[in-house]
C-alpha cells in the first residue's frame, strides 16, 4: 500500500469514525443521565437521514432549515420517547428500561420502513460532487461537511456543558442525580433534555452521512452499535473519549478493508464487533478509562 | 401432595393435552408445521427466559446461537458425513463454548454488556455465514441437509418431526423447572432479589450467570439443529438480528420469570407471525407491518403488563381475589 493509499483510507476512516463519534457522544449522554443504554440510538441516526430526504430532496428546502427542521423533528422523538416509555418505568429493573428501548427501536425502524419504503434513498452532496486535492488524496466536500459539523457539535456541547446553567445542571445530574435534586435541579426535566440532546446529536450524524451511505431504514443497527464500540472504546460515560473511540473505530475499519486480501471486503463490518469484543475481555473500561471491574 | 404441586401437575398435564390434540384434530402439513415452529421457538424463549427472568441480564444474539446450532448441524453432516445426531450433540458444544467464552468476561463487568456483545456476536456470525464460501454456501445456503432418524425410522414429515419436537420441549420444561430448584436455581433467585446479598451468601454471582447463559446459548443451538434436520436446508436470513428480537419479544409477552410464559409468548408470536404473512397475500402492507407491531406489542407490555401475560394474569386474579 503506498502513502497516498494509506493517507486516502484514513481520510475516509476519520470522516466515517467521526459519524460514529457523534454516535457514541448520544450514546453517552444517555447513559450519563440514566445508566441506559439507549438502543433506538440508531433508530435516531436512520430517523434524521430519512427526513433530512424528505424536507432536502422531495421539498425542496433549504439546506440549513432542512438540516436544522430534521434535528428538531428527531430531538422531538426523542422528548416523546422518554416521556411515553422511560418515564413510567424509570423506577424498574435496568434490564427493563433496556429492552423498552430495544422495543422503541423496533418500532421506529418499523414505522420507518412504512413510512419511507424499503429501498435506499439517494441524498445529494451538499456542495455537489466535488472532491479537493491534498497532493494526491481526493477529499470529498462532503467530508469536509461531515468533519466540520462534527468539531462543531463537539465543542458547542463542551461550552454548553461548561458554561450554561442548563448545561452544568445535566452533568450534576450526571454525577449524582440525588444531590442535583436536593440541590433544586429538576432531574426528570434533565432526563427529558439528555435524550433531546442525545437525538439530536445522532440525527445531525445521519443527516451529515446520508449523502455517502444513502438513507435506509434498517441501517440504525449497525451505525448504533459502530458507535457503542466507540463508547466502550473510550470508555462508558466519558464523553470526549466516546468521540475519539468512534474515529478510532471508523480509522480501523478502512485501514482493515485496506489491508484485507482480495475478496474479504464483506468482513468489514465484523470487524468492528470483533475489536468491540476485544475491548470488552482485555478493557472494558476503555482506553482513556479507569480500571473498575467486578471480581468473578 | 401440596396445592402448588398439584397445580403445577395439571398445568404441565393440560399442555400436554393441548399439543397432543393438534395432530388429532387435523393433519394439515400447514398448522402441523406452525407446530413445530412453535415448538423451536418455545425451546429457544424458554432458555432466554431463564436468563432475562432469573440472571437478570438480556441476550440480543439468541438467534446467532440457533443459526449455529443449524449450521452446525448441516455443516457437518454434509462436509463430514457426521451422523445428524452426533451433529446436533457438537453443535450444541460448540455453541455453548462459544456463549462461555463471551460470558465468562461480560458477565463479570457490572451492568449490561452482555447485550452488547452478543447483538455484536450476531451481527459477526450473520456475516460469517454470508461469507463462508463453500464451507457455509454463502448467501444462497446449504441444500439437502439429512433429516433425523432412529434406524430406518425419519424424522421426514411435519407429523413425525412435531412427535419429535414437543417431547424435547416437555423434557426441557421438567428439567428447567428442576434447576431452577436446585442449588444454582436458588442462587439466581437470589441474585434476582439483590445480587450484593447473594454475594454476602458467598453466592458466585458472575459464574451462576454464565451457567445460565451458556445454557441458553445450549438449548438455542439444539433448536436450530432441529430446525436444519427438519426444513433440510439453511441459508443466513432466518438467523439474523429481527429474529433475535422477536424472541426477546416472545419472553417479554409471555412473562420472563416463568417457565410457561415464554413457551406462551413464542406461541402468540408465531401465530402472529404466520398470520401477518398470510394476510400479507391479501394485502401487501400487511407483511411491512410485524415489526411495527412487535415494537409496538413490546412497548404496550413492558409497559402495562411488565411480567408479562403469564405473571400479569394471575397477579390480576389474585389482586382480583383479595379485593
Amino acid at each position: 500500500m503506498s502513502l497516498a493509499e494509506l493517507l486516502q483510507y484514513l481520510v475516509t476512516g476519520v470522516t466515517v469514525g467521526s459519524v460514529y463519534g457523534l454516535v457514541a457522544l448520544g450514546f453517552t449522554i444517555i447513559y450519563n443521565a440514566t445508566g441506559i443504554i439507549n438502543f433506538a440510538q440508531g433508530e435516531f441516526v436512520v430517523l434524521g437521514g430519512l427526513i433530512f430526504y424528505s424536507l432536502y430532496v422531495a421539498a425542496h428546502l433549504p439546506l440549513v432549515a432542512a438540516l436544522v427542521l430534521a434535528v428538531a423533528a428527531v430531538a422531538l422523538i426523542g422528548v416523546l420517547m422518554e416521556r411515553l416509555t422511560i418515564r413510567p418505568l424509570i423506577n424498574s429493573p435496568v434490564v427493563t428500561l433496556i429492552i423498552i428501548t430495544v422495543g422503541v427501536s423496533v418500532l421506529l425502524r418499523g414505522a420507518a420502513k412504512l413510512i419511507w419504503g424499503p429501498e435506499a434513498l439517494p441524498v445529494p452532496p451538499f456542495s455537489g460532487e466535488h472532491s479537493l486535492f491534498v497532493g494526491s488524496v481526493a477529499v470529498h466536500l462532503q467530508y469536509l461537511w461531515v468533519l466540520g459539523l462534527t468539531v462543531l457539535a463537539v465543542v458547542g456541547l463542551r461550552l454548553f456543558f461548561d458554561h450554561t446553567i442548563v448545561g452544568k445542571a445535566m452533568q450534576a445530574c450526571a454525577i449524582n442525580s440525588e444531590a442535583a435534586q436536593l440541590a433544586g435541579i429538576s432531574v426528570s426535566r434533565m432526563v427529558q433534555g439528555s435524550f433531546a440532546l442525545s437525538a439530536a446529536l445522532s440525527a445531525l450524524a445521519g443527516i451529515v452521512i446520508c449523502p455517502i451511505t444513502l438513507a435506509s431504514y434498517d441501517g440504525g443497527a449497525l451505525l448504533a452499535l459502530k458507535g457503542f464500540c466507540g463508547t466502550i472504546i473510550g470508555g462508558l460515560g466519558n464523553g470526549l473519549g466516546a468521540v475519539m473511540g468512534g474515529v478510532i473505530i471508523g480509522i480501523l475499519e478502512k485501514l482493515g478493508i485496506g489491508f484485507a486480501p482480495q475478496g474479504y471486503a464483506g468482513y468489514q463490518d465484523a470487524f468492528a464487533f470483533v475489536v468491540l469484543l476485544l475491548m470488552l475481555f482485555i478493557r472494558p473500561s476503555g482506553l482513556f478509562g479507569r480500571q473498575r471491574t467486578e471480581g468473578i | 401432595m401440596s396445592a402448588e404441586r398439584k397445580r403445577e401437575i395439571l398445568g404441565f398435564a393440560v399442555a400436554v393435552a393441548i399439543v397432543a390434540a393438534l395432530p388429532v384434530v387435523t393433519r394439515s402439513a400447514y398448522w402441523l408445521s406452525i407446530g413445530v415452529f412453535i415448538a423451536l421457538h418455545g425451546i429457544v424463549a424458554i432458555g432466554l427466559g431463564l436468563l432475562l427472568g432469573y440472571a437478570g441480564q438480556v441476550s440480543l444474539g439468541q438467534a446467532a446461537f440457533y443459526g449455529m446450532g443449524a449450521y452446525g448441524s448441516a455443516i457437518l453432516t454434509l462436509h463430514l458425513g457426521c451422523n445428524p445426531w452426533l451433529a446436533m450433540g457438537a453443535a450444541a458444544v460448540a455453541t455453548g463454548l462459544i456463549a462461555y467464552v463471551i460470558g465468562v468476561p461480560t458477565l463479570k463487568l457490572h451492568g449490561h454488556y452482555l447485550a452488547m456483545a452478543t447483538l455484536g456476536i450476531g451481527i459477526i456470525v450473520r456475516i460469517l455465514f454470508n461469507e463462508g464460501g463453500h464451507i457455509t454456501g454463502g448467501p444462497s445456503g446449504l441444500p439437502a441437509v439429512p433429516n433425523l432418524a432412529i434406524g430406518g425410522f425419519a424424522f421426514d414429515n411435519d407429523l413425525r418431526m412435531y412427535c419429535l419436537a414437543w417431547p424435547i420441549v416437555f423434557l426441557q420444561v421438567v428439567f428447567s423447572r428442576n434447576l431452577l430448584r436446585s442449588r444454582l436455581g436458588r442462587a439466581l433467585r437470589a441474585i434476582h432479589d439483590s445480587e450484593i446479598a447473594a454475594r454476602s451468601c458467598a453466592i458466585n454471582t458472575a459464574k451462576a450467570k454464565v451457567m445460565v447463559f451458556v445454557l441458553s446459548a445450549v438449548y438455542a443451538s439444539v433448536a436450530g439443529s432441529l430446525y436444519a434436520h427438519w426444513v433440510n436446508f439453511v441459508n443466513p436470513h432466518p438467523f439474523s438480528f429481527p429474529f433475535s428480537l422477536e424472541l426477546v419479544v416472545m419472553v417479554m409477552v409471555g412473562g420472563a420469570a416463568s417457565i410457561w410464559g415464554p413457551l406462551i409468548g413464542a406461541a402468540a408470536l408465531t401465530i402472529i407471525d404466520q398470520s401477518l404473512l398470510q394476510l400479507g397475500h391479501v394485502f401487501p402492507i400487511a407483511e411491512d407491518l410485524d415489526i411495527v407491531l412487535f415494537g409496538i406489542i413490546v412497548v404496550l407490555v413492558l409497559l402495562f403488563m411488565p411480567r408479562g401475560l403469564v405473571r400479569g394474569l394471575s397477579s390480576q386474579e389474585a389482586e382480583r381475589r383479595a379485593g
